[in-house]
């Protein structure tokens, strides 16, 4: 009988090119290279440096996302930095002839919503990107890592990268999600379970029920944060939720190529009886809404819970970090999380700005007017997203709320761009990372779901969409 | 990159010690675009002043660099042995080098050769007595030459190996390029491609 294999195994099988000997690493074949401004100046350089070619530009994508604005597109950046890294991103990909999406494109957008939105990412494949969260992409059962610039170089000259091995971990989430409760939350608690350092040198796998009954979005939702956990990917197996989000959009196979793919899909599952290096469960019938209310994804409690105490935390190390935290975050601990009040909202990221995401949020400020003393920004993931939300209305919806609409990028979930929050201010962001100064010198952040964000939005306190029910 | 044997450079005698890559290049440097050009960031601090060792014009065509313990510690920066290059040096020398950074020089064609305390005294005395001497560095023996000096450095094979052959990670993969071919054309149709452009 045949090994019995994990997905990301059986993928990693799928995609070796040399077996790497004497403790060397693999060489894996890539199937798919996401580009943008920040990673890939020094690349191309590299490449013109040594007389190489691109290998695969039939392989290879580009979009502008990390430093575009998202106000005023049609005026020229003013940011120098940012001005000069677009700019190159443009000559080289018209020196190498590679396909670019730019700002005001239809396509152009945070490069984790371009690829999968272009039916590009699909079940079975490597997908690279230099950017951590390219985790992003496991959500279709990809194998899918951020890479630094250098190995950006290395798989624009030769479609491959060396890897070393990883371990496999399971993160078993049983159960259904109670009315309020979203993706968001369940990946917030699971890195609030196994730590930032948690998942170093694993490739995790989303499974059980409550991740099987997630849309494609949740689960793009779950593998972005992977990286926040500290793996190198996060994956779930493709099923009928997937296929059917994948077919018909542009580049998703067709005709027979479709049947062959789904053969193969169909075989993308971790065998029964595989073992997993590592295994964690989480009940999803007992997940709260979750925020974080410290400086690094994990420092994460329930919204229903209060804002813990250093002396809580058994490590010292632990104390320590939570001391500072509560420190720049200016919370005292005791405090009820539902207590605090925020300046600010950001709705957007690779990590929730999809269509999904959207709606969810509009359907709960539909109608209201936001809180008194706030402001709230909408930046949809990409062109597409934006435009698809105005067909159905949603841009109205919230800018009658009272936030602002702009267009697609990454904006403040890192700020590269003018979008930032402000000194001292406090944000329930839907993005990614609460790190000290990640969202603007001295912005304090509350990492939170699209409804927690928009019950926040109405409430001016960090709420669940259940305290709009009086 | 070029394949390196032997070459003869003016040394330049470099008394600091735990040198992290942020004196190397300061941060500053890192907000450019290019993969070259990066000379004028290199030592800028310590560049400054006026009685700073490159400042002096013994040391103006400076290829070989003898530094004191721990060199390279701090952040990962590839930026600071891209300065280390583009200024001009084709070997640094030092009693002790950070890992990532010894492995940095390796993949950009910088030798990085440990010699003993000793020995790096030696050098540093023999270069001030004649200020602008060339030293012959002789990779495949791994011997550093400076007048009657002869010093022995140590360089780990697989690192000797791909500077002589001066083959850079890429070099290496597309040593396989056959390897890879032979993927490629059993790669499924159904599999993506970005080109043609579909769907806008
Ligand atoms: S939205 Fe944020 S996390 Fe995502 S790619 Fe952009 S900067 Fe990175």
């Amino acid at each position: 009988m045949a090994e019995k294999l994990t997905l990301a195994e059986k993928l990693w099988r799928d995609h070796l090119v040399v077996k790497g000997e004497d403790g060397a690493p693999d060489l894996i074949y890539i199937d798919l290279h996401l580009i943008h401004e920040v990673t890939s100046p020094q690349a191309f350089d590299g490449l013109r440096l040594e007389g190489r070619d691109i290998r695969r530009r039939d392989l290879t994508i580009a979009t502008e996302d990390h430093n575009t604005p998202t106000k005023d597109i049609h005026l020229p950046i003013a940011e120098p930095t940012s001005a000069k890294q677009v700019q190159a991103l443009r000559d080289n990909t018209e020196e190498y002839g590679v396909r670019i999406h730019s700002l005001g494109d239809k396509n152009q957008g945070i490069v984790h919503v371009v690829g999968p939105q272009l039916g590009l990412t699909m079940p079975g494949i490597t997908v690279v990107c230099g950017d951590s969260h390219t985790s992003t992409h496991g959500a279709f059962g990809a194998l899918a890592m951020g890479i630094g610039t250098s190995e950006v170089e290395h798989v624009l000259a030769t479609q491959t990268l060396p890897l070393a091995p990883f371990k496999t971990m399971a993160i078993n989430v049983e159960g259904s999600l109670r009315p309020g409760v979203s993706a968001k939350d369940i990946i917030l608690a699971i890195i609030a379970k196994i730590g930032t350092g948690g998942g170093q040198g694993y490739v995790l796998e989303y499974r059980g029920s409550a991740i099987r009954e997630l849309s494609m979005e949740g689960r793009m939702t779950i593998c972005n944060m992977s990286i926040e956990a500290g793996a190198r990917a996060g994956m779930v197996a493709p099923d009928q939720i997937t296929f059917d989000y994948l077919k018909g959009r542009p580049h998703a196979p067709e005709g027979k190529d479709w049947d062959e793919a789904m053969e193969y899909w169909k075989t993308l599952q971790t065998d029964e009886g595989a073992e997993f290096d590592k295994e964690i469960y989480i009940d999803a019938d007992e997940l709260d809404p979750f925020v974080t209310w410290g400086t690094n994804p994990g420092q994460g409690v329930s919204l229903l819970g209060e804002v813990p105490s250093p002396d809580s935390f058994d490590l010292a190390s632990d104390q320590e970090s939570a001391e500072k935290a509560l420190q720049y975050m200016d919370l005292v601990p005791g405090t009820k999380m539902k207590d605090i009040r925020v300046d600010t909202v950001f709705l957007g990221s690779c990590t929730n700005s999809r269509i999904e995401d959207l709606r969810a949020a509009a359907n709960l400020v539909k109608g209201k007017k936001l809180a008194e003393g706030l402001t709230m920004m909408v930046v949809p993931g990409s062109q597409k997203v934006r435009i698809e939300a105005e067909s159905e209305g949603l841009d109205k919806i919230f800018k009658d709320f009272g936030a602002e609409w702009r267009f697609a990028g990454c904006s403040a979930c890192l700020g590269m761009n003018p979008d930032k929050v402000g000194e001292f201010k406090r944000a329930a962001s839907t993005s990614n990372r609460n790190f000290v100064g990640r969202q603007g010198k001295n912005a304090r952040t509350h990492l939170v779901s699209p409804v927690v964000a928009a019950a926040t939005a109405i409430r001016g306190t960090l709420s669940a969409p259940s305290d709009l029910e009086d | 990159m070029e394949k390196i044997s032997n070459f003869n450079g003016v040394g330049v005698p470099f008394r600091y010690s735990n040198v992290d890559t942020d004196q190397i290049i300061p941060a500053i440097y890192l907000k450019r675009i290019a993969k070259t050009g990066y000379e004028d960031g290199l030592f800028s601090t310590l560049r400054q002043d006026p009685d700073f060792v490159l400042n002096q014009p013994e040391y103006k065509n400076a290829q070989v660099l003898v530094a004191g313990s721990d060199f390279g510690t701090g952040s990962s920066r590839e930026h600071a042995v891209w300065a280390l290059r583009d200024y001009g040096f084709k070997a640094v020398f030092s009693p002790k080098f950070a890992d990532i950074f010894r492995s940095n020089c390796g993949k950009q064609g910088v030798i990085a050769g440990v010699i003993s305390n000793a020995d790096t005294v030696k050098l540093w005395e023999k270069m001030e007595s004649e200020p602008g001497i060339e030293l012959e560095v002789d990779l495949p023996s791994q011997v550093v030459r400076c007048g009657e000096l002869e010093i022995n450095f140590d360089i780990d094979e697989y690192t000797k190996w791909r500077l002589s052959e001066g083959l850079d990670d890429i070099g290496i993969t597309l040593q396989n390029e056959d390897k890879i071919e032979e993927f490629e054309s059993r790669r499924a149709a159904w599999r993506p491609k970005t080109l043609p452009v579909k769907g806008d």
